[in-house]
């Protein structure tokens, strides 16, 4: 069986098949690996505007006062760096891509369970994005409020804040659709004897997320409505001089947001889950408890919206209460942290480049995660909050988690989608440009946030001046690395690559390279005995 | 060979169905926010709703959902034109609802009660709310009234068309389970709005 769907000589999905052919071809698919592979370039193209972005602010930063642009331009800058960063590459980001590519795959499936449903949310997402965007250049001036649309100044401002919050609205009914789309391909479509706990971690932590997708989006979509009425109609729902409550909006964003954040680093975990047992040889520790976390992450981190508002105004109970839930969540994130480390042991490592990037991987989350902790904690939170040491928390996390993972898959996956090898050696350069920029441009973030530089403003006190030269400086060494590996990745002249190339045991490494249209000549079935892990 | 999953399709739907609901729920909660902050308000303002014609949009509303049930049956048995007839009728209670909602609303924007309104601006802040999320959770449920009905009417053709048959009815399912959903939002929706005075 295996060895029949190793030789299969139907044509890869990169070749046109169907009766379209060309850029028609790909418009029109319902091939959950082509509809992957046009999310990423998506996502591409935006993650390169919302760098040049933040770069654009780091230069700013670079003396105290005004250098090149004013503080309307810079708030401006920073809001659709957030909206771009946020709504557009890591909360679809690993899921539609990965999640589209080779998930389906992973569980022995030919394709999602609604494959036009999936077509659909593509087009949703880049309306959305289009939408979003669009606020850039028409109406009133780019938005100004931040991407978390805070009442009532977000009902204020005269800037295009309505193009911006429907672009918002669209992106996330399109997330919706994927989680949908996961869920039901995962519970219907898993191959014949492969149960929920024989099913490999990257799908695993796709289910957590699709449920979180699913259950949290729908609040913010109706928020963010509210913010449109609000604008048009001057409905008081937010607004404090017309009867409304601020802080009613903020618990209704952050509903969503905070899950929104676990949206983003489930799949992340998973993509790492995945890559450490192939280069350790080892079958992974812990499996269960992996698995597990995952659902724990996502139940638990529903609870903890108002952490991001401990200085809002709200009960000493309320605080209390979701500070303690905070720590509970940092419990099944460490879980899969150790799994990870004791799967290395006593492994035969290899460090080739995916392994590389998950080793940055866990080193920056676990910062980002720690640090995380000191905001968590009530009394510490007062002083950090709204500093640049949250804006160093979380780029630990959303960058330093998500985007190292983002780069670790595609360097473990890049093989199967393309049918190619790249250059580990620029690869290896690559991760090393990328980790040490990273650091430098976000760690003397801490520091200042500590001293007391706060975020989002475009001037600060001349004694921040060093820790925001360095973090410019770490900006440039990370743009160089983006470059060496963006120039690797395109540079499709790599060696023909095998089936296998890293013997890995999950089901996408027992079709060819690049995987044909219908992905198995015979489906694959799971034995008694087989485990989605079977390495010695 | 055809891929064919009508569990797969129905729990697609009901997924569907929970962010429906969560969707509401944050307009629920808003309202439960806001009842409490004004509580007095709410209750004035109320008076203002029309029992009567909301509390015949709730018996509509329950027939219709009654014939959408009954044509699945219809359907399950393959008496196809009878289903045709409920899913009819089922169309025709939608438009009574609409034809009450617009006596309704059309009443309200006569009388000066509409969002951005003249006379609005004077009222104190808690009626203005409660106006506002009337025209708000009334209007977003209405509009998922429309979706569905176009929803029934595609579906209604495609029974008509025998496409949809007694071994192939899962469309028709989702189409009566999401039209259950409009059904029950409102049920929520009437005593909020209307009956809590």
């Amino acid at each position: 069986m295996i060895e029949a769907n190793l030789h299969n000589s139907a044509p890869s999905y990169l070749s046109d098949t169907g009766k379209h052919k060309g850029l028609m071809a790909w418009l029109t698919t319902t091939d959950h690996k082509r509809i992957g592979l046009m999310y990423m370039y998506a996502i591409m193209v935006f993650f390169i505007v919302g760098v040049l972005l933040g770069e654009l602010m780091r230069l700013e930063l670079f003396f105290p006062g005004q250098q090149f642009y004013g503080p309307q331009t810079y708030n401006g800058f920073f809001t659709i760096h957030g909206i771009i960063m946020i709504f557009t590459v890591v909360i679809p980001g690993l899921a539609v891509v990965f999640g589209n590519i080779i998930m389906p795959i992973m569980i022995g499936a030919k394709d999602v369970a609604f494959p036009r449903l999936n077509l659909f949310s593509f087009y949703l997402y880049i309306l959305g994005a289009t939408i979003a965007l669009s606020s850039q250049f028409m109406g009133s001036g780019p938005p100004d409020t931040g991407w978390t649309f805070y009442a009532p100044y977000s009902i204020q401002t005269h800037t295009n804040v309505v193009a911006a919050v429907f672009g918002a609205f669209v992106l996330g009914f399109s997330s919706i659709l994927t989680g949908l789309n996961f869920i039901v391909t995962i519970h219907r479509l898993k191959a014949p004897g492969m149960t929920f706990f024989k099913m490999p971690l990257f799908p695993w932590s796709l289910y957590a997320t699709a449920w979180i997708q699913v259950l949290a989006t729908p609040i913010v979509g109706i928020t963010l409505l509210m913010i449109i009425a609000e604008r048009w109609l001057r409905i008081g729902f937010f607004d404090p001089s017309l009867g409304g409550d601020p802080i009613l909006y903020q618990h209704l964003f952050w509903i969503y947001s905070h899950p929104a954040v676990y949206i983003m680093i489930l799949p992340a975990m998973g993509v790492i889950t995945e890559i450490i047992p192939t280069f350790t040889q080892r079958k992974i520790f812990g499996y269960r408890a992996i698995a597990l976390s995952s659902l724990a992450i996502a139940s638990v981190g529903y609870f903890v919206w108002a952490h991001h508002m401990f200085t809002s105004g709200m009960s000493i109970t309320a605080r209390w209460v979701f500070s303690l839930l905070t720590f509970l969540v940092a419990i099944p994130s460490a879980v899969k942290v150790f799994n990870w480390v004791t799967t290395m042991y006593r492994g035969s490592i290899d460090v080739k480049p995916p392994f590389l990037f998950a080793l940055g991987f866990i080193f920056l989350f676990m910062i980002g995660g720690l640090s995380g902790l000191v905001q968590g904690s009530l009394a510490t939170n007062i002083h950090v909050h709204d500093t640049s040491f949250v804006v160093a928390h979380f780029h630990y996390i959303v960058f330093g988690g998500v985007g190292f993972a983002f780069f670790a898959a595609i360097h473990y996956w890049y093989p199967k989608i393309y049918g190619r090898m790249y250059n580990y050696k620029r690869a290896n350069a690559a991760f090393i440009f990328l980790f040490t920029g990273f650091n430098l441009l976000y760690f003397p973030q801490f520091v200042i946030g500590m001293m007391g530089m706060p975020r989002r403003y475009f001037d600060f006190l001349p004694q921040f001046t060093l820790g925001h030269q360095i973090s410019f400086f770490g900006g440039i060494i990370l743009l160089i690395g983006l470059i060496i590996m963006f120039m690797n990745l395109f540079n499709r002249k790599g060696i023909k690559a095998s089936a296998n190339p890293w013997g890995g045991k999950t089901l996408e490494w027992t079709i060819p390279s690049p995987p044909p249209a219908e992905n198995f000549e015979i489906m694959p079935v799971m034995g008694e005995n087989e485990e989605p892990y079977d390495y010695k | 060979m055809e891929h064919r999953d009508d569990i797969g399709s129905k729990l697609g739907m009901w997924v569907f169905i929970f962010t429906e609901i969560l969707l509401f729920g944050g307009l629920f909660l808003v309202y439960a926010v806001m009842r409490s902050n004004y509580s007095t308000e709410f209750h004035q303002a109320a008076h203002h709703l029309n029992t009567f014609i909301g509390a015949i949009n709730t018996v509509v509303l329950l027939i219709s959902s009654a014939t959408v049930a009954m044509s699945i049956t219809a359907v399950q048995k393959g008496d196809n034109r009878r289903a045709v007839i409920f899913l009819l009728i089922t169309l025709i209670c939608a438009g009574i609802f609409l034809i009450n909602k617009y006596f309704e609303w059309g009443h309200k924007i006569h009388i000066g009660l509409y969002p951005r309104s003249n006379l609005m601006v004077t009222l104190n802040h808690g009626s203005v709310m409660f106006f506002s999320l009337y025209f708000f959770m009334t209007g977003l449920h209405m509009f998922h009234l429309v979706v569905g009905a176009i929803i029934l009417t595609v579906i209604m053709i495609k029974v008509h068309r025998r496409t949809i048959n007694a071994g192939r009815y899962v469309l028709l399912e989702n189409g009566g389970l999401y039209w259950h959903l409009v059904d029950m939002i409102w049920i929520f929706l009437f005593p909020l709005l209307y009956l809590l005075t």
